[in-house]
């Protein structure tokens, strides 16, 4: 299997996202996702630097490969302009966020790939995405590990399971819902449009509890993410055997080379090494067909 | 009370479409003037899959009939996502509506939608707001793939917004006129499978009624799903049903409902705006909601949607409706939602 750096969910500087990608270079990721997939008012790096930014680390790492991923929820005409630029970018290729960036690429005959936030929960769905050019996908986070054997169990009978990678959201806050509303800005008391960018002041997101300090969800402007981080190192071996091809390590401002480590050792089968990054209060229930906050071994 | 669907409207006239839960609901709602009823299955194949409530293949020909008799067309929901093991549960839904003869599909998965197209060429679909098409290029996807004839708006988009993708739909819109307010995009929400293990994408239901449990304790009235505190109440406050996103929970020392408060939509008072920017139907929340329910709320829009045709210079909502419509509010008190936007 092979281990995917995905896109940055959450509000960071233009120096902190130059610093943390090029850190990453030096990590073993097989795969980098750049762009912003969550607010159009982030503009940190706006499209023509992203692109830049997916130029120069493929230049400095010919094998590495570099994905560009598009926004989530599209609401507006500009939003739809930008959406243009990244699908006809024509040098590399496109994660797909939302149905529009599906349509735009289908139309223009552009192997591409999905991410978890389009609704692929069946195998005549993936295979329908398969005839329009689909090489790869994210399954939704809420899946399990059950349903993809059955999923890839029926696309092997029907001769794609070669064609199409798997890619499963293994580490990092899940993004589990979109809104027009944001809510970083509601727990400043601060409308949409007035909302100083306050994202940027939470590089992990804004930790929402329950009155019994049960970490429960953690805001991300108008996504609403898991309070636990997703983690699936413990589970790799089964996905392996189910037929998962990449590894998605979301990017946190804490601790990402240790996680990625940790990764690559259990994927290269080295045991007996303890992983460097915290994980008592990590969740995986969603592979093991229980609830995502639950943590099951 | 105006019950009129006058003949020579009825083309122009925004269409009214209510919900039905069960038998009695759809009776009141096609005797208060609704042009079509959305139902659903009694099983996950709907997103309102909750014990007690919906049709099987027993009451559905009557309802059907009962509908059709008063010129009320049906809609079946088939708007959740089935895995492989269920797929053939979808597959059976949908021809059984076909076979019914009800008037349209609202579907929103891929999967599902293929098969009714391939199947049931003939039979329109309706793409659900848990399709969640928030653009026209996403409504160009599913015309183009899947020829479908009207799309049902998530309820994110400001009158603006939709305004701007009405000029450039490829289908007929439904919007969301009043009932319960979903702040997150449809068919793009995990909070309650985070939760509790069950979706509306995968199981029909949000914030499960089995995994709820209320308690009296000496800090008040505790709301719970799966264990996690929702909200706790003191005496003099209405407690209201435990739906995540509108629970009470606390970032750092504050504790203020995080989300969303629970309120209702209303947009009685925009009707003319829909109207201008060429909304083909107005859609009521609530096939969970009693007959009453349906009852009051399909009477009321009745009479603005009437009210409005017959002299659109001169409308205006009047008190009555807003006093009836509060009565049957989640959290007693309605909101224009998304479509106006006071906090941005």
């Amino acid at each position: 299997m092979k281990l995917s750096l995905g896109p940055l969910l959450y509000f960071w500087s233009f120096d902190d996202i130059q610093t943390f990608y090029q850190s990453m270079l030096e990590q073993p990721v097989d795969i980098i996702y750049l762009g912003e997939t969550v607010c159009s008012k982030r503009r940190s790096l706006n499209f023509e630097q992203w692109l830049e930014l997916a130029q120069t680390l493929k230049q400095q790492s010919p094998d590495t490969e570099i994905v560009l991923s598009t926004l989530s929820l599209i609401e507006a005409e500009s939003e739809l302009k930008t959406l243009r630029r990244y699908c006809n970018n024509g040098e590399f290729s496109i994660e797909a966020n939302d149905m529009a960036a599906v349509h735009l690429l289908s139309e223009q005959h552009v192997p591409f790939s999905t991410g978890p936030t389009i609704n692929i929960y069946n195998t005549r769905t993936l295979s329908l995405l398969y005839g329009q050019g689909l090489r790869r996908w994210v399954m939704p986070v809420e899946l399990s590990g059950n349903t993809l054997k059955e999923i890839l169990q029926e696309l092997k009978a029907s001769g794609l399971a070669d064609r199409l990678e798997t890619e499963i959201f293994s580490y990092g806050h899940m993004p589990l819902a979109l809104s027009a509303r944001c809510f970083t800005a509601r727990a400043h008391n601060l409308p949409k449009d007035q909302c100083d960018l306050k994202c940027l002041e939470y590089p992990d997101g804004l930790q929402v509890k329950s009155q019994e300090e049960q970490s429960l969800f953690t805001l991300n402007g108008i996504q609403t993410m898991s309070g636990q981080r997703n983690d699936l190192l413990d589970a790799l071996p089964e996905m392996q055997s189910v037929g998962v091809d990449i590894v998605r390590l979301s990017p946190q401002a804490m601790q990402m080379p240790e996680v990625i480590q940790a990764y690559h050792n259990a994927l290269k089968g080295k045991e007996g090494i303890t992983a460097g990054y915290a994980r008592d209060e990590n969740c995986n229930g969603y592979w093991y067909g229980e609830p995502g906050m639950y943590q099951s071994m | 009370m105006s019950n009129s669907k006058p003949e020579s409207y009825v083309k122009a006239m925004i269409e009214l479409v209510c919900p039905a839960g069960n038998f009695p609901a759809l009776k009141e709602a096609v005797n208060n003037g609704a042009n079509a009823v959305y139902i659903g299955f009694k099983d996950d194949t709907n997103a309102r899959h909750f014990a007690g409530l919906n049709f099987n293949e027993k009451n559905l020909p009557k309802a059907i009939a009962y509908a059709h008799q008063r010129g009320t067309k049906v809609f079946v929901a088939i708007n959740t996502y089935p895995q492989p093991s269920g797929w053939l549960r979808w597959k059976k839904a949908v021809d059984l509506a076909a076979t019914l003869g009800v008037d349209a599909l609202i579907v929103a998965d891929i999967g599902v939608l293929d098969y009714a197209a391939q199947t049931y060429p003939e039979l329109s679909r309706h793409l659900s707001v848990q399709g969640s098409a928030t653009s026209y290029e996403s409504l160009n996807y599913y015309q183009k793939n899947f020829g479908i004839k009207r799309a049902v708006l998530p309820r994110v988009l400001s009158v603006a917004q939709v305004a701007q993708l009405a000029k450039k739909s490829p289908v007929e819109l439904e919007v969301f006129g009043f009932g319960s307010l979903c702040i997150m995009a449809e068919g793009r929400c995990h909070l309650s499978s985070y939760v509790t293990g069950e979706s509306p994408n995968t199981c029909g239901a949000c914030s499960p009624a089995k995994s709820v449990r209320w308690e009296q304790t000496s800090q008040g009235l505790e709301s719970r799903l799966n264990n996690v505190l929702i909200d706790r109440y003191e005496d003099n406050e209405n407690a209201g049903y435990p739906t995540l996103c509108k629970g009470r929970f606390s970032i750092g020392e504050n504790t203020f409902h995080v989300l969303e408060e629970p309120t209702s939509l209303n947009t009685i008072a925009i009707l003319p705006e829909l109207d201008t920017i060429g909304i083909k139907a107005i859609k009521i929340e609530g096939r969970q909601r009693s007959p009453a329910y349906t009852q009051q709320v399909t009477r009321v829009w009745r009479q603005a949607i009437d009210q409005y045709y017959a002299d659109p210079e001169h409308y205006i909502p009047q008190e009555t409706w807003s006093a009836a419509l509060n009565k049957v509010s989640e959290g007693s008190q309605t909101t224009l939602g998304a479509y106006s936007r006071p906090w941005q």
